[in-house]
């Protein structure tokens, strides 16, 4: 017991209170992971090995920061490490130029991914997390950027890239349209 | 129009509410002087709220029992924290635990040595960075070494398919020399702790017992010339199923 962390010399209320908030958070969690993952069992996995990780590192958790952030960072660790260890058996594309995996050739094609699991699913996992941490979680592009551990440019650049993208596969005249050329 | 230079961010922003009042309405001019651009615009709020609308669903879904089972937890693992943050705290609820238990032992009857494994098993069990003497890497010194001062050839169980890894062992003073605790947890960090010792006073005991000290509940059985006790703050059947298996694994 000679060093105790920040929470170990916290009071019992301050530990109550993380209970409670991570409770809070764990339907957030798992929305986000089900869209991110797209699979209700694969999802509620990752929440679950996102809450363990949490509980280990709770001496990392200063109070008073954002949990929520803290929380998902956790969460995208985890699953980066899932789809890099998947990936080194099914050479998954993670690479954003490269990831226009499996390629749809012709704009029919296009036309068959109608719904939005569908089209989320293809969208590279870098830019899924961005857009879903915008578009469903609502956080700010500099939360996104803390979250993820990237710089602001990359949050936009992502973001406009995943947009783009799900307008391609979801928008049934965006396929005649020529690709934006992103600023 | 001050600033015509509208760029991609710019736009993202402006979908999202992010912009400040003054650019929000330079980007709005350039949207109404290109539609193009606010088709694309609209096409792009229309997909952000089918993912809304997709998975909103789920803030609402009941929780499934494996995180249900964490929140149920989380007063005992707050405990545990609790209990890492000073020894008074610690000592105080042991205290406050054992009294109760000294209360209860006028109608229990389980023998001592089991007591003193749901003793250890309070004691250690919560412990953060000390759980064990030896660690899990270690584990054919961690046998050879109990093994010794035993006086026994001990074996450890394998609970790796009960969802249970071993965390390691540490040596006790039992009531009638040393004794063994081996720590378990499984993915949850749920422990349970399996007490050893050597049955010198030569119970005859070899069916399983139950006993319930506070929210230990243990199971406890005595095997030739080893009695065993298993411990742990989860459900009877659960435990149960356990301790068959150390059983099966003690008697192959």
């Amino acid at each position: 017991m000679a060093e105790l962390s920040e929470v170990e010399k916290g009071s019992l209320d301050t530990l109550a209170e993380f209970g409670a908030r991570v409770n809070e958070l764990i339907p957030r969690l798992r929305r986000y992971a089900r869209a991110l993952t797209g699979e209700r069992s694969a999802a509620d996995d990752l929440v679950q090995d996102t809450l363990e990780r949490a509980w280990t590192k709770l001496h990392l958790w200063r109070a008073g920061s954002d949990l929520r952030a803290w929380l998902f960072t956790i969460m995208h660790n985890v699953h980066v490490n899932q789809v890099r260890s998947r990936s080194a058996a099914a050479t998954l594309p993670l690479d954003d130029d490269v990831a226009d995996a499996p390629v749809r050739a012709t704009q029919a094609d296009m036309l068959e991914v109608r719904d939005i699991d569908t089209a989320l699913k293809r969208l590279p996992v870098e830019q899924r997390e961005v857009l879903l941490l915008v578009a469903l979680e609502h956080m700010s592009y500099q939360e996104t950027a803390d979250t993820l551990g990237i710089p602001i440019g990359t949050v936009m650049s992502r973001l406009a890239r995943a947009r783009e993208r799900l307008r391609m596969m979801l928008d049934a005249d965006a396929g005649a349209t020529s690709l934006k050329v992103v600023k | 129009m001050n600033n015509p230079q509208i760029t991609e961010a710019d736009l993202h922003a402006w979908l999202d509410g992010a912009l400040p009042q003054a650019r929000r309405a330079e980007v709005e001019a350039y949207i109404a002087a290109h539609p193009a651009e606010g088709e694309r615009m609209a096409s792009y709020r229309r997909n952000d709220q089918a993912i809304e609308a997709r998975y909103d669903p789920v803030l609402t879904e009941p929780l499934p029992a494996r995180l249900l089972h964490r929140d149920a937890r989380t007063p005992a693992r707050l405990w545990r924290y609790a209990a890492a943050a000073g020894w008074i705290f610690l000592g105080g609820l042991a205290g406050w635990q054992l009294h109760d238990w000294k209360s209860a032992d006028r109608r229990s009857d389980s023998p001592s040595w089991a007591r003193r494994a749901a003793v250890a098993h309070v004691v250690y069990s919560p412990e953060v960075r000390h759980p064990v003497e030896v660690a899990a890497d270690q584990e054919a010194h961690l046998v050879a070494w109990l093994s010794k001062r035993l006086g026994t050839s001990l074996k450890i169980p394998r609970l790796d398919a009960l969802g249970y890894s071993l965390v390691g062992g540490r040596l006790l003073p039992g009531d009638q020399g040393p004794v063994a605790q081996f720590m378990y947890q499984d993915a949850q960090g749920q422990r349970l702790t399996l007490y050893v010792r050597t049955n010198r006073d030569h119970s005859k005991e070899t069916a399983f017992r139950f006993a319930q000290e506070g929210n230990v509940r243990q199971f406890y059985w005595v095997d030739r010339s080893l009695g065993y006790v298993l411990s742990g703050e989860v459900g009877k059947e659960d435990l149960l199923r356990v301790a068959n298996a150390v059983y099966q694994h003690l008697n192959p």
